[in-house]
C-alpha cells in the first residue's frame, strides 16, 4: 500500500483549497525555475529513467514520447496538448485532478512545454466538465499572475502560456489526432498516421498529446527524482496511479496507489470491498469500458499494472476499474457498451463504421438468446475484422469488451440461446 | 529513392509516394475505394489493406509513404482476410439492387466484390436506408448505396472549389450531403458521377435508359468547348446516351465541364433531317439535297464573290472551313470570318497571338497569373479547376481585370476595364511588379477583353505587358488567349478570316444590311444578329434548327461533333481529332461532303473526293495540321495592329452570360434548361402559371 509520503495528489478529495496558495503549501510551484534550468535533455532524460507511462490507456513512455519532438524548431511553433477530453466509462481521475489540484496540471504543462520547446500549451477540456474548466481557467490565471506563466515564467526566461479549450461532447475527440482536429475547429474525426503529431499535428505543427495525469505528475517526478517514482511499483510498471473504482464496491472511488498493486487488494482496501463480498465478484473490467473484462477467477491474483494485465488479455487503460458482482446482467452490460461504441464511431472508416453497429444488434439479440449459437462464432469473428483495421483505436475499443465476454463468458451466452430456443419448444 | 521489398520484390520507389503507388509500379493490383490520384489521401475504406512487416497490423497502403527497408506483403492470407473483412462490411448495409442500379457493369463495389466478396450473406439485422438527397438537376442521388469513401466530397472541396459537399452525422449515421439540400452549384459537379465507386451519385439525365453493357463507346474531342477536352462518346443503337470524360493528362486531366458532359440530350432534338428551300410563300419546304443543292448553285453562280460572304461557327470541324474556304475561293470572294462574335485575333499575325501558348499544363508552373477580361470558370472550367490546383499550392497571386465573381479561388481584383491593363502597361500599377518578379508570369485574355470595339488595342497592350514583364521568355511563353469556340484557333489557323479587300463579320451583316452583300454562307453559325441580313439570300448549313435556321432560305442539314470525324485545334493550339460515334440523322450529311457536292454542281468541283485527300491538301496548306495531338510551341511574333488603336473605356463584359446554354446543342438540351432554371435563374420551381 502506498505509503503517504509517496502520495503526488495529496488533494484529490478537495480537503484544501485548490488554489495557488494551497498548491503552494502542497509543494507545488517550488524551484520550478531549478526543473527547468536542467535543460530540455535533462528533463526528457528524468522524464526517460522514471518509467512514467502515458496515464491515458495505451501506456507509452512519456518521456520517450516528448523526445520525439524536433529538437531544433524549423520555424514552426511547437505544441503541448494536454488530453483532458476524459470521456472513458467508468474513468473519472483527469477530473479530480482538475477540480482539486489545477496547478499540478499548470506546473506540467510548463516543465513538459518547456521539455518539448513549446510556448503554448492548450488543455482540451471535455465541455461535460463545466465547473472543472472554470477552475483550471481561475488557476491558469492565478499563475499568470504570479508570474508563473507567461514572458518569463517562473524566471525562467522561457515564454509559456497555457489555453483552455472546451469540447463539445464526442468520445472521439479523445483520441488525439481527432482531438487535434477538434481543436483546429474541424470535425473530430481521427487522422492517418503517419504522419505522427510530434512531426506534424496542431495547424501541421510538431505537437505533443499527453493525458492529464501524465503531464501532473512530472513536476513532481523532477523534483522527487526519477529514482524514487521508478522504485515503486514493478519494473517497466512504475510509480504511483490514480485507479477509479466503480460499480458494485461498497465505497466507489477514486484513489492514489501503487502500480502493480493486487486488484483484490485494491478493491478491498480503498473500495470497501466488492458488495456482498469478494465471493460474490462476478467480473471487473479492470481498465475502463474499452478493455476485456475478467472472470473473479483471474481477478483474485492479477496485479494491477500495464503487463500484469495484458499477460491476462485485458489492459490497464485508465485504469478505471469497474466491478460487476453477481447480480449483474454480463451480457446485458456488455451490451450497453457496444452500443456506446456504436455511437461514438466517427463514420470515417468502414469497420467502426459497419462493425460497431452489426455487433451491437447481434449483442442485443445475444442479451435475450434471440440468437443462434453459431452466432457466437461468429461475433468474434466479426469483432476480430474491426480490431486492428481501424484508422483509429475506436474499433479495437469496441471490439475487446465483446472478446472479453465471449472469452470468460460463453457458456452464459449458450445458457441464453438454449433457454429461448428451449422456451420457445415448451410453448 | 527508398528501396523496398514488396512481395519478394526488390523495387525503387520515389520518395514521398505511397506503397499502394508503388505496388501498382510492379502490376500488384491493389483494391481500393476511397483512394483517387487526383484527390488528398483520406484512407478510410480501408480496402487497400497491407501487411507490413514490424508493424502489428496491416496498414493502409494508400496512406503509407514508401520507406527504405519496408517490407510489404499484399498476398498473404492476413491481408486476403482484412480486405474480406472490409468488403463484408461495406456490403452488410450495401442495397444489393444491382439489377436497378445505374452503375451495375462499371461498379467499383461489384467488380471488387467479385474477387473479396463471400457468395452468402452472414448479415441478419435490417439494413441502414438513406434518404436521398437533392444535389440539383445533373447528380441523382441513391444514398441507401453510399459507401462513405468521400470521394464527392475531396472532389467538390478540393478540385471544385465549391463547399455544398460534406458528410454530416458520425458513426452508422454518417451521410454525405449538401448540407441544405442545395444544387451542387458546380460546373464540374458531374464528374462527382464518374468519381463515386457505387451507384449513390448516378447521372440524373441519364437514370435508367440504358445499361453500361449496351452502350458502344468511341473514343473522340469534345467540341462544346475550346479545351478539346478528350471524351468517350457512349452510344446506343443511333442515339448518344452519355458522354465522358477520358485520360488526357495534357488538357483535361479526367474531368469535364458540365455543358460538355449533359447537353447532349440537345443532339436529339430540334435537328434537321432534310434540306429545306424557303419557296415563294416565304415558308421552308423539305427539298431534295438536289433540288437544294441546285437553287444554292443558282444563286451563287450569278453573284460576283464581292457580294457572296461566309461565316463560319463556333464549333466547325477544320474540314469544313477549309472546304468551304477554297470553295469560296473559288467564287472569288474574300468574305470570310470564323470569329462571330468579333474578337479582336489576328488571324494573319503569328500563331503565338492566338493560342494559349504555354498549354494548359503550363499553368501549373505559373507563379503569378493576370487575368484579363475572362472568366474561366464559366469559359473553361476544366482550365479553372487547374488554376486551382496550382493556386492551392501556395504562392500564386492572381490578378483579375474585368468582372468581379467566384473564381473559387482568391485574388486581387484590378479593376474593371481596359484602363487597369493600360496602368500596368504603363508600370504604374503593383501588379506589374508582381508580374515582373515572378519567374513564369501568366497572363489569360479573355474575350471578352478581345470582342469589343477596343479589342485590338486591347490584345496589343496585353502584349506589351507581356513583353515588358517576361511573360515572354526564352523558355517560357505565358501569353495566353483563351477561347470558348472550339473552332475558333481552326478556323484562325485555316485563315477563315477576310483576304484581301474581304470583309469581316461586322462588315458582312452591315454589308447584308445594306444590301451590297447578297448572299451569306452561315456555316453553322447562329450567334450573329440574323435580324440585320437585310434581303440577302441566306445558305445555313448547320445541324439544329436555331437562329440560323429560322433566317434560312436554303437550309443544308449537317452533322453535329458526334457524328463527323473532324479536326479541332483547341485553346492551347493542339490540333486533336474527333472520331464519328453515330451517323446525321435523317439525310444530313457530313459537313465537308456537302461543301464539296455544292462544288460539283457549280462546275467548280474541289480537288478532293475524300476526308484523307481533303485533310493532305489542309495539311499541305496549313502544315500546323499535320502534328495531331501534341503541342507544338507557336513562335513569337508579329500579330495585332502593331498598337495603333487606342483603349477605350467601359468594363469588360462577361464573354458568357449563361454557362449552361451557349450553342445550338446545349440550347437544344432539356437538361440544360433545367440546369439554367437553377442555377442562373436563382433556382426557382417553375409553378403551374410559369410557361
Amino acid at each position: 500500500m502506498l505509503a503517504d509520503k509517496d502520495r503526488i495528489f495529496t488533494n484529490l478529495y478537495g480537503l484544501h483549497d485548490w488554489g495557488l496558495e494551497g498548491a503552494r503549501a502542497r509543494g507545488d510551484w517550488d524551484g520550478t525555475k531549478e526543473i527547468l534550468a536542467k535543460g530540455r535533455d535533462g528533463i526528457i532524460d528524468e522524464m526517460k529513467a522514471s518509467g512514467l507511462r502515458g496515464r491515458g490507456g495505451a501506456g507509452f513512455p512519456t518521456g520517450l514520447k516528448w523526445s520525439f519532438m524536433p529538437k531544433e524548431s524549423d520555424g514552426r511553433p511547437h505544441y503541448l496538448i494536454v488530453n483532458a477530453d476524459e470521456g472513458e466509462p467508468g474513468t473519472c481521475k483527469d477530473r479530480d485532478i482538475i477540480r482539486h489540484d489545477p496547478h499540478k496540471l499548470i506546473e506540467g504543462c510548463l516543465v513538459a512545454g518547456f521539455a518539448m520547446g513549446a510556448e503554448t500549451a492548450y488543455i482540451y477540456i471535455r465541455g461535460e466538465f463545466h465547473h472543472e474548466a472554470n477552475i483550471l481557467e481561475a488557476a491558469i490565471q492565478q499563475a499568470r499572475d504570479a508570474g508563473l506563466l507567461g514572458k518569463d515564467a517562473c524566471g525562467s526566461g522561457w515564454r509559456f502560456d497555457v489555453h483552455v479549450h472546451r469540447g463539445a461532447g464526442a468520445y472521439i475527440c479523445g483520441e488525439e489526432t481527432a482531438l487535434i482536429e477538434s481543436l483546429e475547429g474541424k470535425k473530430g474525426q481521427p487522422r492517418l498516421k503517419p504522419p505522427f503529431p510530434a512531426a506534424s499535428g496542431l495547424y501541421g505543427c510538431p505537437s505533443t498529446v499527453n493525458n492529464v495525469e501524465s503531464i501532473a505528475v512530472a513536476p513532481t517526478i523532477m523534483r522527487r527524482g526519477a529514482s524514487w517514482f521508478a522504485g515503486l511499483g514493478r519494473e517497466n510498471n512504475t510509480g504511483t496511479k490514480l485507479f477509479c473504482i466503480s460499480g458494485h464496491v461498497n465505497k466507489p472511488c477514486n484513489v492514489e496507489e501503487e502500480m502493480s498493486i493486487p486488484l483484490k487488494e485494491l478493491i478491498e482496501k480503498h473500495a470497501g470491498g466488492v458488495r456482498g463480498g469478494w465471493e460474490n465478484l462476478m467480473a471487473v473490467i479492470p481498465g475502463g469500458s474499452s478493455v476485456p473484462c475478467l472472470p473473479s477467477s483471474i481477478c483474485n491474483d492479477v496485479l494491477m499494472d500495464f503487463d500484469s494485465l495484458k499477460e491476462a488479455r485485458s489492459g490497464l487503460g485508465t485504469a478505471a476499474v469497474i466491478v460487476m458482482d453477481k447480480s449483474t446482467d454480463i451480457v446485458r452490460a456488455i451490451t450497453r457498451l457496444a452500443q456506446f461504441y456504436k455511437h461514438e464511431s466517427c463514420g470515417q472508416c468502414t469497420p467502426c463504421r459497419e462493425g460497431t453497429g452489426w455487433m451491437w444488434r447481434i449483442m442485443e439479440r445475444m442479451a435475450t438468446g434471440e440468437a443462434n449459437i453459431e452466432e457466437i462464432d461468429m461475433l468474434e469473428e466479426v469483432s476480430r475484422q474491426i480490431e486492428g483495421h481501424t484508422i483509429c483505436a475506436l474499433g479495437d475499443a469496441a471490439a475487446w469488451p465483446i472478446q472479453g465476454l465471449i472469452r470468460h463468458f460463453r457458456p452464459e451466452l449458450e445458457r441464453r440461446i438454449l433457454d429461448r430456443h428451449l422456451g420457445a419448444a415448451a410453448e | 529513392m527508398p528501396k523496398l521489398t514488396i512481395d519478394g520484390i526488390e523495387t525503387e520507389a520515389e520518395a514521398g509516394s505511397s506503397v499502394l503507388q508503388a505496388c501498382e509500379a510492379l502490376g500488384i493490383e491493389i483494391p481500393r475505394f476511397c483512394y483517387h490520384e487526383r484527390l488528398s489521401v483520406a484512407g478510410n475504406c480501408r480496402m487497400c489493406l497491407v501487411e507490413m512487416e514490424r508493424s502489428p497490423k496491416p496498414v493502409a497502403s494508400c496512406a503509407m509513404p514508401v520507406a527504405e527497408g519496408m517490407v510489404i506483403h499484399t498476398d498473404t492470407e492476413t491481408v486476403k482476410k482484412a480486405r474480406n473483412g472490409v468488403m463484408e462490411f461495406l456490403l452488410i448495409n450495401h442495397p444489393l439492387d444491382c439489377p436497378i442500379c445505374d452503375q451495375g457493369g462499371e461498379c467499383d463495389l461489384q467488380d471488387q466484390a467479385v474477387s473479396y466478396g463471400k457468395d452468402s450473406s452472414r448479415y441478419h439485422e435490417h439494413k441502414r436506408a438513406v434518404k436521398d438527397k437533392y444535389m440539383g438537376p445533373l447528380v441523382k442521388t441513391i444514398m441507401t448505396r453510399c459507401i462513405h469513401c468521400t470521394r464527392c466530397v475531396r472532389f467538390a472541396t478540393e478540385v471544385a472549389g465549391v463547399p455544398e459537399l460534406g458528410l454530416l452525422g458520425r458513426g452508422e449515421g454518417a451521410e454525405i450531403s449538401t448540407y441544405l439540400e442545395k444544387a451542387l452549384a458546380s460546373e464540374l459537379s458531374g464528374n462527382v458521377i464518374d468519381l463515386c465507386p457505387v451507384g449513390a451519385l448516378t447521372s440524373k439525365p441519364y437514370a435508367y435508359h440504358a445499361r453500361s453493357w449496351e452502350l458502344r463507346k468511341t473514343e473522340s474531342v469534345d467540341a462544346m468547348d475550346a479545351v478539346g477536352a478528350a471524351i468517350r462518346i457512349d452510344v446506343r443503337g443511333n442515339e448518344v446516351m452519355r458522354v465522358m470524360p477520358r485520360l488526357n493528362d495534357d488538357v483535361n486531366e479526367e474531368w469535364l465541364s458540365d455543358r460538355s458532359r449533359f447537353a447532349c440530350d440537345g443532339l436529339r432534338r430540334q435537328r434537321l433531317d432534310k434540306p429545306y428551300v424557303r419557296g415563294a410563300d416565304g415558308k421552308l419546304s423539305p427539298a431534295s439535297w438536289d433540288d437544294a443543292l441546285a437553287v444554292v448553285a443558282a444563286k451563287l453562280g450569278g453573284l460576283d464573290g464581292s457580294k457572296i460572304a461566309a461565316v463560319a461557327g463556333d464549333q466547325c470541324d477544320a474540314e469544313s472551313m477549309f472546304a468551304l474556304k477554297s470553295l469560296m475561293a473559288g467564287l472569288g470572294s474574300t468574305n470570310l470570318d470564323c470569329r462571330q462574335d468579333g474578337a479582336a485575333l489576328d488571324g494573319n499575325g503569328a500563331r503565338a497571338g492566338y493560342v494559349f501558348n504555354s498549354g494548359f499544363a503550363g499553368i501549373e508552373e505559373a507563379d503569378a497569373l493576370l487575368i484579363v477580361g475572362s472568366n474561366p470558370r464559366l469559359e473553361a472550367p476544366v482550365v479553372n479547376a487547374r488554376i486551382r490546383k496550382r493556386w492551392l499550392q501556395g504562392e500564386l497571386p492572381v490578378g483579375v481585370i474585368g468582372q468581379q465573381t467566384d473564381l473559387t479561388y482568391d485574388y486581387d481584383y484590378l479593376g474593371a476595364g481596359p484602363q487597369t491593363l493600360g496602368e500596368i502597361a504603363a508600370g504604374k500599377h503593383a501588379f506589374a511588379k508582381i508580374l515582373k518578379n515572378a519567374k513564369r508570369p501568366m497572363i489569360i485574355v479573355g474575350m471578352g477583353a478581345l470582342a469589343r470595339s477596343d479589342g485590338a488595342a486591347v490584345l496589343a497592350t496585353a502584349r506589351k505587358v507581356a513583353e515588358d514583364t517576361g511573360v515572354v521568355g526564352k523558355d517560357w511563353n505565358g501569353f495566353n488567349i483563351l477561347h470558348m469556340a472550339s473552332a475558333r484557333v481552326g478556323g484562325l489557323d485555316l485563315g477563315f478570316v477576310p483576304g484581301k479587300g474581304g470583309r469581316d463579320v461586322a462588315g458582312i451583316i452591315d454589308g447584308a444590311d445594306k444590301g451590297e452583300i447578297e448572299a451569306v454562307w452561315l456555316l453553322a453559325a447562329d450567334e450573329i444578329d440574323m435580324n440585320r441580313l437585310g434581303k440577302a439570300f441566306v445558305i445555313y448549313q448547320g445541324h439544329h434548327g436555331d437562329f440560323g435556321a429560322h433566317r434560312a432560305d436554303v437550309i443544308l442539314p449537317g452533322a453535329a461533333y458526334t457524328e463527323k470525324s473532324g479536326t479541332w485545334v483547341n485553346s492551347e493550339g493542339r490540333v486533336q481529332r474527333g472520331q464519328r460515334a453515330i451517323f446525321p440523322p435523317g439525310e444530313a450529311k457530313e459537313d465537308w461532303a456537302i461543301v464539296r457536292a455544292l462544288s460539283g454542281v457549280m462546275n467548280k468541283a474541289l480537288p478532293f473526293d475524300s476526308v484523307d485527300a481533303l485533310r493532305d491538301q489542309m495539311a499541305k496548306a496549313h502544315p500546323v495540321f499535320a502534328t495531331l495531338d501534341d503541342l507544338v510551341p507557336a513562335e513569337w511574333g508579329a500579330f495585332g495592329d502593331g498598337g495603333k488603336a487606342t483603349l477605350g473605356e467601359g468594363a469588360f463584359a462577361p464573354a458568357i452570360g449563361n454557362f449552361y446554354m451557349t450553342c445550338p446543342i446545349s440550347r437544344a438540351s432539356q437538361t440544360m434548361a433545367e440546369c439554367t432554371t437553377v442555377f442562373v435563374n436563382g433556382g426557382k420551381e417553375a409553378t403551374g402559371t410559369d410557361g
